[in-house]
């Protein structure tokens, strides 16, 4: 493919901005919050999988791999805690949990 | 052709994120999300890395955004008037964030020569697995494990008092 590798690091900047963006508008809210953070691991996957293939080392690959299972056990856990909250309070609004009393 | 394909496939997923990002309900943003990685996952195959483009669809697209729908339905998270959408005093901050990196992104394209093209080349499946199971041997034990504490402490959250 003839593609110069700065469009696609310029591509995965781009998603990373988004995923950004995501978080920041709505830090109201958990569930868009980790829709946010699933962007911005993409992006980081893009640019592990594009270094892998232009300097041609699998290594890049192996990385986005590990950053997948990472990320699965991640989206467990954080959503196990979504529904937590979700039982204690009856809601997913990050303003209502704004003590830290245990 | 393909480097056209590339393009297209690039302007879906920039589309399909900002309207998951932008999205009023969090069901609309996990299926416009699911469009965005299934062109993602079609641009990791262009790269050369067909394993990481069946995963993308496998695990991102098939599992997590599958399992992002099962707890929004579970707990009933669907409807916009509870889901307080973020207003226009939420965005700015954001918007800056996103005009500032994009400026520096505009900015550095612009400053640099067009480079010349490399043809990327393709890493075979027999290579990955080859790097993965003999230098990488330790990590996926280790991924074996942080999957299974992952799974402990799901079940452990989850439980019922």
């Amino acid at each position: 493919m003839s593609v110069p590798l700065y469009h696609v690091l310029i591509l995965a900047a781009i998603l990373f901005a988004m995923g950004l963006a995501c978080v920041v508008a709505w830090r109201a809210n958990v569930i868009m919050m980790l829709i946010g953070i699933e962007i911005m691991l993409n992006a980081v996957m893009l640019t592990f999988v594009g270094g892998s293939a232009h300097w041609g080392i699998a290594d890049g690959q192996l990385f986005a791999l590990m950053l997948m299972a990472l990320t699965s056990a991640e989206v467990s856990l954080a959503l196990a805690m979504v529904v937590y909250l979700q039982r204690r309070k009856k809601s997913v609004n990050t303003d209502d949990f704004d003590m830290m009393k245990g | 052709m393909e480097a056209i394909v590339f393009y297209l496939l690039a302007a879906v997923t920039v589309i399909g994120t900002l309207c998951a990002i932008t999205a009023r309900q969090a069901v609309r943003a996990i299926v416009y999300l699911v469009t965005s990685f299934f062109a993602l996952a079609l641009i990791f195959y262009l790269l050369g890395a067909p394993l990481v483009a069946a995963f993308e669809v496998i695990i991102y697209a098939g599992a997590i955004m599958v399992l992002f729908l099962f707890v929004i339905m579970m707990l009933d998270l669907g409807h916009p008037e509870k889901l307080a959408a973020p207003r226009l005093a939420d965005w700015w901050p954001a918007l800056l964030l996103l005009t500032a990196i994009i400026g520096s992104i505009v900015v550095l394209a612009a400053a640099r020569q067009p480079a010349p093209v490399a043809g990327f080349t393709g890493i075979s499946v027999r290579e990955f697995s080859q790097a993965l199971f003999t230098r990488y041997g330790v990590a996926v034990e280790l991924i074996s494990m942080q999957l299974l504490f992952a799974l402990v402490g799901a079940l452990y959250l989850g439980r019922r008092r």
